[in-house]
């Protein structure tokens, strides 16, 4: 194909892919360094109240922003260098923490707070989505031919659900005395509030986020297991291998490649949960990284977006997400290198 | 072919296991979707009380006057099999018959809005009145046995106009579809049909562009979107406008958004279409383009409605850009939704949340029901080819 015949094809699709990935991450990056916030002026204001005899006055010196013709305040915005950065990660905090040898400071202050639970997140789901996917597929392949599609279209439904309202679901069996809190209550005879403390919570998301991906995992697998070599396993059998071991080492070799694909897509994915803090209502609690940025950016009660913090933020959300695609990247380019794709 | 393959056959004990394991997953992956269905029809007491009998058979909510009698169940179940029986058995042959323009597509979409709208108004206009009648004719048969209310979901549409959300979702799902699957179709055949370097390193940015969280890129849409109007003066002159708030701005960042997993997709589906079609077309005096229309274009449809099913996916359950890119009056549904939950004063409140979720699932749940098979093909598609 001649470049300019490939370029018209795939032009449409980077123009938009630069105008609204590429172009926003560099203005991104230059806004962290950045800083927009209304002029204050120094003014002297003398107040005067009525008072016996006469008036009573008091001049006072008030800063107030400072205001253009039509009325609105005038923005400046100045080079701040990596002041939004320490901002967000408040470097001093964690220092006087870290020499208290107090987790619990630690975890006082938003940005390691979300990174602790951001990362716990990623790496508890994985193994448990891996596993469950695994299982249901091998449990899915030996059932009878004609319940599969409607198992399938079972499993697909906690994948398919909007993420919000997945999460909203399970959260409405347990509020306040719903129906699994009750019978939680009555299996453990004591009382229980799930949304009183962080790590109930924390324990009914990575509950969210296995039934929302498992079904994913599960028909990646399912598929791979329909190509598994029959002859390979029945001379297993032959060979007096047990199930666990024709398991250990044909059927999971043969999955290698999509457990990678699936732990890669999960990686990505988890470390950027969000939809799970709105849905469960935990902010108070539970925050997320991909959580702190969306905060920055909703306007506070007198309608300011501190966006200079969000790009910070968001920044430092990069960084995570580089540091995990590097080995990936190494790989990906390998192969490119040792022949064809 | 046999039912199991020898080397699959279980022992008795490990298929007890696993059929066992099997209902327990079922079981766990339908029960809160069908509860919530379930919850949305009851009163707040009755929906959100400890007992499960009481949130199924809604006592509270019988004893109000508001529920099902017998017949009224009988003739609920009936219509509903009625509908189901039509759409599968009766409607084919004449979607076929009366497509307009011979476009299949077309008389599909007609015919089952056509079957929904008087579905709806049999079931909510006519049918009420008329079981309501003889249910006071009968006497103690006639009496609600179930307790069942629709009047969340009439709170929810009518009321709060919930309505008007539903017709921003379609706008912008609508959008984000069609636009993605124009824009990334071309682009799926050019990668696929170039095996150059530079189609390798697309995809490896696009892969990178696909990790990144979107809140990161949509901190830098916010400020450039709600200055849009003074930055694009110099060019636009006084017709620049606000992008904070537009659906189609909204559609344009979904689309890109989604764009790098839409390549990659349809990608893989280009390269499983034999390149000697398109070679043959062009040894008979075709340009790519005209190879692309005429022979690649017929044959890439399946593929197509896959990545179109997981576009709309997108568009449809994403609550990160919409909600801080859109203005109230243009709200899509899932954003409108965190609004109830977080306003919820009453317990009357969150059922009505609750009726709206529901609301919100029901659609994706016939888009199972309809393209199941689709969505697994595209779930392994990118799978299998790595």
């Amino acid at each position: 194909m001649k470049f300019s015949t490939f370029a018209a094809f795939v032009g449409p699709s980077l123009f938009m892919m630069f105008l609204f990935i590429a172009a926003p991450l560099v203005s991104v990056l230059i806004q962290s360094f950045y800083i927009t916030q209304p002029i204050f002026e120094q003014v002297e204001v003398e107040s005067c109240t009525p008072g016996f005899v006469e008036q009573i006055c008091e001049t006072e010196i008030r800063s107030q922003p400072v205001l253009d013709e039509d009325g609105e305040m005038v923005m400046r915005t100045e080079y701040v260098g990596m002041q939004s950065y320490l901002n967000v990660l408040e470097l001093e905090r964690l220092g006087a923490a870290i020499a208290a040898f107090s987790w619990k400071q630690v975890m006082a202050i938003d940005f390691w707070k979300a990174l602790r639970f951001t990362l716990t997140f990623t790496l508890i789901t994985l193994p448990l989505i891996i596993g469950m996917g695994l299982l249901i597929a091998l449990a899915v392949n030996s059932a009878a031919r004609r319940i599969r599609g409607q198992i399938i279209f079972v499993s697909l439904l906690p994948f398919i659900i909007t993420p919000v309202i997945g999460a909203l679901s399970i959260r409405w069996l347990f509020i306040g005395d719903g129906i699994m809190t009750a019978l939680l209550e009555w299996w453990l005879q004591r009382d229980i509030a799930m949304f009183a403390q962080g790590w109930t919570i924390e324990i009914l998301m990575l509950f969210y986020r296995v039934w929302h991906v498992a079904p994913f995992a599960f028909v990646v697998f399912y598929a791979g297991l329909q190509t598994v070599n029959n002859d390979a396993l029945e001379s297993a059998i032959v060979d007096g291998a047990s199930r666990f071991e024709r398991l250990r080492y044909i059927v999971i070799p043969h999955l290698m490649p999509l457990i990678i694909f699936v732990s890669l897509i999960h990686l990505m994915d988890s470390y950027r949960v969000f939809e799970e803090i709105v849905g469960f209502s935990s902010q108070a609690h539970v925050i997320s990284l991909q959580w702190l940025t969306y905060e920055f950016l909703t306007p506070d009660d007198s309608g300011n977006r501190s966006i200079s913090r969000a790009s910070a933020s968001a920044m430092l959300t990069m960084v995570g997400i580089v540091i995990l695609l590097v080995p990936l990247l190494k790989r990906t380019w390998r192969d490119h290198r040792g022949g064809g794709h | 072919m046999s039912d199991t393959p020898k080397t699959l056959a279980l022992s008795p004990g490990l298929k007890l296991t696993s059929t066992l394991f099997i209902s327990f997953w079922c079981l766990i992956a339908a029960f809160p979707i069908f509860w919530i269905a379930v919850m949305s029809f009851k009163e707040p007491i009755d929906a959100f009380a400890a007992n499960p009998f009481s949130v199924i058979f809604g006592p509270e909510t019988r004893s109000n006057g508001k529920g099902f009698s017998i017949l009224g169940l009988i003739v609920l179940v009936a219509s509903l099999w009625g509908i189901y029986r039509i759409a599968v058995n009766t409607m084919p042959p004449y979607v076929r018959r009366f497509a307009p323009f011979g476009n299949i597509f077309l008389g599909w979409s007609v015919g089952s809005i056509a079957l929904a709208v008087t579905s709806l108004i049999a079931l909510l206009v006519i049918l009420p009145p008329v079981v309501g009648a003889i249910n006071s004719v009968l006497g103690p048969l006639g009496r609600p046995i179930i307790g069942l209310t629709f009047e969340h979901y009439q709170a929810v549409w009518v009321d709060n106009e919930f309505y008007r959300n539903f017709v921003n979702s379609l706008i912008v799902t609508t959008g984000v579809v069609t636009v993605s699957l124009t824009v990334g179709t071309l682009a799926g055949y050019g990668l696929a049909r170039s095996g150059s370097n530079l189609a390798f390193w697309i995809l490896i940015i696009a892969l990178i562009f696909r990790a990144l969280p979107h809140s990161v890129l949509v901190a830098g849409y916010l400020p450039v979107f709600i200055n849009s109007a003074e930055i694009l003066q110099p060019i636009l002159g006084a017709a620049a406008p606000t992008l904070y708030g537009q659906p189609y701005a909204v559609i344009a960042v979904l689309v890109s958004i989604n764009q790098p997993f839409t390549i990659w997709m349809l990608r893989s589906f280009f390269q499983n279409i034999p390149a000697d079609l398109d070679e043959a077309a062009r040894v008979d005096g075709c340009t790519h383009f005209q190879a692309f229309r005429w022979v690649i274009m017929p044959v890439m449809w399946p593929g197509v409605i896959t990545t179109g099913l997981f576009s709309f996916l997108l568009a449809y359950n994403d609550f990160l850009v919409t909600s801080l890119l859109l203005d109230a009056q243009n709200q899509t549904m899932v954003p409108a939704i965190v609004g109830y939950f977080n306003r919820e004063t009453t317990t009357t409140d969150q059922v009505e949340a609750v009726a709206a979720a529901v609301s919100i699932t029901a659609p994706l749940f016939l888009l199972v029901m309809v393209f199941q098979r689709q969505i697994v093909s595209g779930l392994t598609a990118g799978a299998v080819k790595g």
